[in-house]
């Protein structure tokens, strides 16, 4: 594993910035949070990103996608984070796209992964259930056999892009008890179903998150995704895939209010001198430079060792994880702390990052989960 | 057949032809390396004699040039030499900073004269360096040395003292920066000087460390003549010497604390760290049972993991032709600081175990770790401080204002 970035990985990455650069300033990411769109984002723009294929670059290419890696996936979601571009990168493209790759139905697969390539459809992941905190096994909601295929109840909170999403895949009980890894089934459920209510959220970030409410939703049986009672299985793979992708995102967004703060001290002046000549910020700037090298470094390691198929790629993700957890916080913390006054304002940009750095924080896991996590599979 | 496939085959074949039996299998780490000199030390005879065979052969320094006595090989070719010595499990026969620091200083530096005089000595292991830099009371400030070198004719007469000089005592010669003008600005006026120890005037006292023994000395200077042929470089551009080093120094370690990183492990193996954690804390259901130093131990892990990608990132990109920048300051930063909280961690893990200073009701794990620990203290002082490696960052990397 080389964690350095080829000549096509370094193209990858120049197109992304400029991209970001030119179409997607932060300025348009405050006007979809006060203009209070449903959608959080623009659905124009994102089947502009897809159709310079950023959706499909870790699919097969025989769906159209172009059989790349995550570790280039992460480069364009860097890219996104610096600017807090909103498109459904997470929710959609990386669990619901990677939920059908991994699912083994090859109908479902056939039908739906290439629309999610070329951006036309988006399928949202609908794990997450009120009070499950960062238990991914903890899904109470039930599907019940009739007539050859299955009855779905339940409610799921937080779901990731599932406004205007055309379908969701909702884990359910098909057995067990909450918290058992088995007996939990994936079904593909189209939003537009009789029974299925989506509700959007309105959360610190502004993302769009829904409650998906399922009231005796009626599929068949060639709506599930994967194998019966083994759905854990693909939450496993989808999380690890998730979660590196969503680092990518923090790695973007510390740089950016990292490189907005040293920006700031090197040219607002208190007591007739650039603050940024002051050793005590000096030295706070020098170690958040420090935080975001070795963030960098993990999740670079991460998306490689998921590409190869690594023993330790889940390690490396929840390291990922732990070390960009961490520094965000610590970059925006200090960032509104360094901007002081104007810091506390909407006005100014750097708070949208802090919010970003919490709402990424508890997003598959804080850094005190993933340390445990590590821990557990280190047999300690 | 490549070259480089021919060259390993033969340097294999020498190497095991050569290699006695007693030095296989040993290590060369700071306490049993073989650090040579004119008074050298060896803990089995086969030691001296691997010291002979690879002095001879050039090969305890590969790339230095033949002419100097060194082994003249590519970059490629020591990398596999090193390869195989591995592979061989055979120690370097020769360590110490005649190798790593006065003589690639010499050989970039230096004149034909001062070469020919003292790298085959170093490469044969005939004489012991020793680094005299910093002086009592200038602290991080290593531009503001006092010790004096007045000439007089073709000499230079030096006086003053260096304090942190490790081995001194075990030294045959050390290199050392004297002030030889005190008017300009004090990165002016500064030499880069060599000086026999065996010179009238050359005193050395150890110096006892809170962790007990120690490697480090005083060094004092009283009227000591030195030839002006001695100097390195030009008179009055020692600074410029003493730059290059001390930025080989960092790197050297920050390579000592980023190479305990991460060993390759099979999935689900326990790390030393947390069997030591499991063994002395006590564990329940495979848990170690004290659940913060259970936290610490991932924390630690996880650290000590993410540094190491990082120091592997940096090799990875000097690979494909980034030269390392002021960058490297966060190696040393991090690197000694890493290393200073395990060590905190390990004491905690020890517990009233770690109190031990020596004697009975102690074991010996626990009063080196004890030792260790205090030691480690040192690591974020020597060779710079966090803060001025944090004060590089900020005004080098990050350009902020002065």
């Amino acid at each position: 594993m080389k964690l350095i970035l080829d000549d096509d990985q370094q193209m990858i990455a120049q197109t992304a910035l400029d991209f970001v650069d030119e179409h997607s300033p932060v300025t348009r990411f405050r006007e979809l949070r006060d203009s209070g769109a449903e959608l959080g984002y623009s659905a124009d723009l994102f089947k502009e990103m897809a159709g310079l294929g950023w959706a499909g670059i870790p699919f097969d290419e025989k769906l159209g996608g172009a059989g790349m890696g995550f570790a280039e996936l992460v480069l364009i979601v860097e890219a996104l984070g610096r600017k807090l571009a909103p498109e459904p990168f997470l929710g959609g493209v990386t669990m619901g796209g990677s939920a059908l790759a991994l699912s083994g139905n090859e109908a479902l697969k056939n039908e739906w992964l290439p629309s999610v390539i070329d951006g036309s459809r988006v399928v949202a992941f609908a794990h997450q259930e009120p009070g499950a905190r960062y238990d991914r096994y903890a899904i109470d909601s039930r599907a019940e056999e009739s007539d050859g295929g299955y009855r779905l109840s339940g409610e799921k909170a937080q779901v990731l892009d599932a406004v205007g999403a055309d379908a969701v895949i909702v884990p359910a009980r098909t057995s067990g008890e909450p918290g058992d890894r088995d007996g939990i089934t994936l079904f593909l459920v189209e939003t537009g179903a009789a029974g299925v209510s989506v509700a959007r959220q309105v959360r610190l970030d502004h993302r769009n998150a829904a409650i998906v409410a399922l009231d005796g939703v009626e599929v068949n049986s060639a709506a599930v995704v994967g194998i019966e009672g083994q759905g854990a299985e693909v939450i496993d793979a989808v999380f690890d895939r998730a979660t590196c992708v969503l680092t990518a995102e923090m790695l973007g967004g510390m740089s950016e209010a990292f490189d907005l703060t040293v920006e700031y001290l090197k040219t607002r002046e208190q007591f007739g001198v650039k603050i940024g000549s002051f050793q005590g910020l000096q030295h706070r700037a020098a170690e958040i430079f420090c935080e975001i090298e070795l963030a960098r470094s993990c999740v670079m390691a991460a998306a490689r060792a998921l590409d190869a198929g690594d023993n330790d790629a889940t390690k490396l993700v929840s390291l990922a994880k732990a070390k960009c957890s961490d520094a965000y916080l610590l970059a925006a913390n200090e960032g509104v702390q360094i901007f002081a006054g104007v810091g506390m304002t909407d006005e100014y940009d750097i708070g949208f990052y802090l919010k970003r750095a919490r709402a990424t924080e508890l997003t598959f896991g804080d850094a005190a989960f993933h340390r445990n996590r590590w821990a557990e599979l280190g047999s300690y | 057949m490549s070259d480089l496939e021919a060259f390993r085959a033969e340097a294999r074949a020498w190497l095991d032809e050569n290699a006695p039996d007693g030095v296989r299998g040993m290590r060369a780490d700071e306490l049993n390396g073989v650090w040579g000199g004119k008074r050298p030390e060896f803990e089995h005879p086969d030691q001296k004699i691997w010291l002979e065979r690879m002095g001879a052969k050039g090969w305890t320094a590969p790339t230095w040039p033949v002419e100097y006595g060194g082994g003249g090989l590519s970059k490629e070719e020591a990398k596999v030499l090193t390869q195989e010595m591995r592979s061989l499990d055979l120690p370097p026969a020769l360590i110490g900073f005649g190798l790593t620091m006065i003589g690639p200083t010499l050989l970039r530096f230096g004149n034909d004269e001062q070469k020919q005089q003292h790298l085959p000595k170093i490469v044969r292991g005939e004489i012991r360096w020793c680094q005299g830099y910093s002086e009592p009371g200038a602290g991080s400030d290593l531009a503001s040395l006092q010790t004096k070198a007045e000439r007089e004719g073709d000499e230079f007469i030096i006086n003053g003292t260096k304090v942190w000089t490790s081995y001194a005592d075990k030294a045959d010669w050390i290199f050392a920066l004297v002030r030889n003008d005190g008017s300009g600005i004090k990165q002016e006026g500064i030499t880069f000087i060599l000086i026999d120890m065996d010179d009238p005037g050359v005193a050395v006292s150890p110096i006892l460390l809170i962790s007990g023994k120690s490697p480090f000395c005083e060094t004092h200077f009283t009227d000591v003549r030195v030839p002006v042929s001695n100097v390195i470089h030009e008179i009055g551009a020692g600074w410029t010497v003493a730059k290059a080093l001390l930025g080989h120094e960092r790197t050297m370690i920050a390579d000592t604390f980023g190479s305990s990183a991460g060993g390759a492990r099979k999935p689900g193996e326990r790390s030393s760290l947390s069997s030591f954690a499991a063994a002395r804390v006590g564990e329940r259901e495979g848990k170690i049972v004290d659940p913060v130093i259970r936290d610490d131990v991932a924390r630690m892990e996880m650290e000590t993991k993410a540094f190491g990608l990082t120091t592997q990132r940096t090799a990875d990109a000097a690979k494909a032709g980034h030269q390392p920048g002021p960058e490297s300051s966060m190696f040393k930063l991090y690197g000694t600081e890493l290393n200073k909280t395990r060590m905190e961690l390990m004491v905690r893990i020890l517990g009233p175990d770690a109190l031990g200073w020596e004697g009975e009701g102690f074991d010996e794990l626990a009063l080196n770790t004890t030792r260790d620990w205090l030691r480690s203290r040192g690591n974020s002082i020597e060779g710079g401080t966090s803060e001025v490696q944090l004060n590089v960052i900020a005004k080098r990397v990050l350009g902020l204002p002065a």
